[in-house]
């Protein structure tokens, strides 16, 4: 040892016989410190880009849905997207429920898509499952596809009166968001 | 483009040596901050700042285009889109004091560089290109930390504005259409706001390239050092890796602990509530204080009071002003003594203590206080002192001044002897 230190450099000061320096233990201390330091610093500039407080706070709606008449639909906009609320006439809830749903590419019952009191309201996200264009067929007058329900005049997806996909390019039926009815003309989304 | 015994770039790895072949970054690194750089063994901490002040720019660099992407620069909303940031926008008050605050440190550390250029006259040849790409960078700090602190839209950021570009105003004959042309109107409105977003976003790029030529100047003869002997031999350097990556990381950890001191509990410590008051054309603060790190030229320029020969009060002010910093660029043919530095010039060092370094801390002080006696006489003597010591003061000390001897070379001054010097270029090295 005494040799070593008669010699000893930088690089070799205080090497034990195993090649394992004194100084290797600052220099892990000291990157690793560096690497947590580091993460710190990443965190909050990931985070950032992440949707603002008063984004959140806009992130639910309350729509009264009591002047929708039957056969009649209103969008209102959630999250700043276009959302179908739909009042289904007796006759297209009979037409929704005489599909089997197994038969279906995205199998649901018209029943699975509403809530429970109140199977004539149908409430969906307005935005195509394909590539997110906004279907026809709720405002009067528009073209409601095939299958009665909404049609996507961008790739020609053809949605029922459950709002369940039925022929086009769509992968899935529309977006049932999640909302809860407040009372029992008021329903709140998100 | 360094010395002969720098450290070739042997990678052993196969991924490093096709990588070397093709792009040699990894050659570039080690040739500029890693062993293959050797740098002068005896540099003290001052020689800490450049990098420094190459992090804060980062900083600012960084923080900065996470708030553009948040903020609007539009009269109507850019002082609410600043409130956005400090109340809706994930970590965006820590983004926001971290920028704010950057900038003073980003001037800190850079009046510290400055400092320890003057003192140790590191703009003497065959340094001058450094020194003169380094006041460019200052110019084009001053430039950007100005238009940067118009954007909140706040009380202090149009009446800045207004007084700033108001400068412009005192040039004779055009002076009022420049200043018309400067804002895109008659006072600061949208038309100013979005110029000087636009150029705020673009001109620390222009410094981060001016800050690569800067470097790039100061790798062909590397750094100065404290004796201000030029390195002779090995023994008078060391491989800037790991020496100085390690002191400078020691420097620049000291200098973070400082930094988000101020950023986490005294974000606003040395800003002006008057900004958190949305602008108002209609009314001036009573008050109105540029940001502290203008304080010695804003005394420059208000210490000229009365009207001289055809110039008027206004225009010399603005003529001193930019010529405060415009002396710079004459310094290393001003001060013409071989000696650099100030350790070894006996009457330089008397004029740089007891009249620059006053003169300095006087025009800070008058410049953040009320434009009224005793600060206003204090300035016009400051001033008066300031521009005598570069123009006049430092050319006759060079020439009548006696050095003190100087260390044969960097290895004698750290080691109090130099083998090689004694014994020839063949005895072994001393270290």
């Amino acid at each position: 040892m005494a040799d070593t230190a008669a010699t000893a450099t930088p690089e070799t000061a205080g090497e034990t016989g195993d090649g394992i320096r004194r100084r290797d233990f600052l220099d892990i201390a000291a990157v690793s410190a560096a690497g947590i330091g580091g993460l710190a610093v990443v965190y909050p500039l990931v985070s950032q880009m992440a949707p603002s407080k008063d984004v959140l706070a806009a992130s639910t709606t309350e729509v009264d849905v009591s002047a929708v008449e039957p056969g009649q639909a209103i969008k209102a906009v959630f999250r700043k997207q276009p959302l179908f609320i739909r009042r289904l006439t007796p006759a297209e809830i009979a037409e929704a429920n005489a599909v089997n749903a197994g038969t279906l590419r995205d199998p649901q019952t018209l029943a699975e898509r509403t809530k429970e009191g109140h199977e004539d309201m149908l409430v969906t996200m307005g935005v195509c499952t394909h590539l997110g264009c906004v279907p026809l067929g709720a405002a009067e007058g528009e073209v409601k596809g095939e299958f009665g329900g909404y049609f996507c005049p961008c790739h020609g997806s053809h949605y029922d009166t459950a709002g369940r996909i039925r022929k086009g390019p769509a992968p899935t039926n529309l977006e049932v968001p999640e909302y809860a009815f407040t009372s029992d003309t008021v329903i709140q989304v998100g | 483009m360094s010395f002969p015994w720098a450290k070739e770039y042997t990678p052993s790895n196969p991924v490093m040596q096709f990588l070397d072949e093709k792009l040699p970054l990894p050659r570039l690194v080690y040739n500029a901050v890693g062993a293959g750089y050797p740098v002068p063994r005896n540099l003290s901490y001052f020689w800490n700042f450049g990098v420094l002040a190459g992090f804060f720019l980062v900083v600012q660099i960084v923080t900065g285009v996470v708030l553009a992407m948040h903020y609007a620069a539009n009269a109507q909303v850019a002082f609410a889109t600043t409130e956005h940031i400090m109340r809706d926008v994930n970590w965006g008050w820590l983004m926001r004091y971290a920028h704010a605050n950057g900038a003073s440190f980003f001037f800190i550390v850079v009046y510290l560089h400055i400092f320890r250029g003057l003192f140790y006259s590191s703009y003497k040849a065959p340094r001058e290109m450094i020194w003169l790409l380094g006041v460019v960078i200052f110019l084009l700090m001053m430039a950007t930390a100005f238009m940067g602190y118009v954007l909140p839209w706040g009380q202090m950021s149009f009446w800045g504005a207004k007084v700033i570009t108001g400068l412009f105003g005192a040039i004779p004959l055009v002076g009022e259409p420049i200043q018309i042309w400067l804002l895109g109107g008659f006072a600061p409105d949208n038309a100013a706001l979005n110029r000087f977003f636009s150029l705020h976003f673009l001109l620390p790029f222009v410094i981060a390239g001016v800050v690569i030529l800067h470097i790039w100047a100061l790798h062909i003869p590397g750094s100065s050092n404290p004796t201000g002997v030029e390195v002779k031999q090995e023994s008078d350097t060391l491989p800037f890796h790991p020496y100085y990556t390690a002191k400078d990381g020691f420097g620049l950890g000291i200098a973070l602990i400082l930094f988000f001191s101020m950023v986490f509990f005294l974000p606003n410590a040395l800003g002006h509530p008057d900004n958190y008051i949305e602008a108002n054309p209609l009314s001036t603060p009573a008050h109105i204080v540029p940001e502290w790190y203008f304080w010695p030229f804003y005394a420059i320029l208000r210490a000229f009071t009365v009207d001289f020969l055809f110039f008027p009060a206004k225009l010399l002010g603005v003529i001193a002003m930019f010529g405060s910093i415009l002396v710079w660029f004459f310094l290393p043919w001003l001060d013409k003594s071989p000696v650099r530095s100030g350790h070894y010039r006996p009457l330089f060092r008397k004029f740089f203590w007891f009249g620059l370094i006053p003169a300095m801390v006087i025009l800070f002080i008058c410049g953040g206080a009320p434009a009224e006696e005793p600060y206003v006489m204090l300035s016009q003597l400051a001033t008066a002192y300031y521009f005598l010591h570069f123009l006049v003061i430092l050319p006759i000390v060079s020439q009548i001044e006696k050095p003190a001897p100087l260390p044969y070379s960097i290895t004698e001054a750290v080691l109090g002897s130099d083998k090689k010097a004694v014994l020839g270029e063949n005895a072994t090295p001393a270290v």
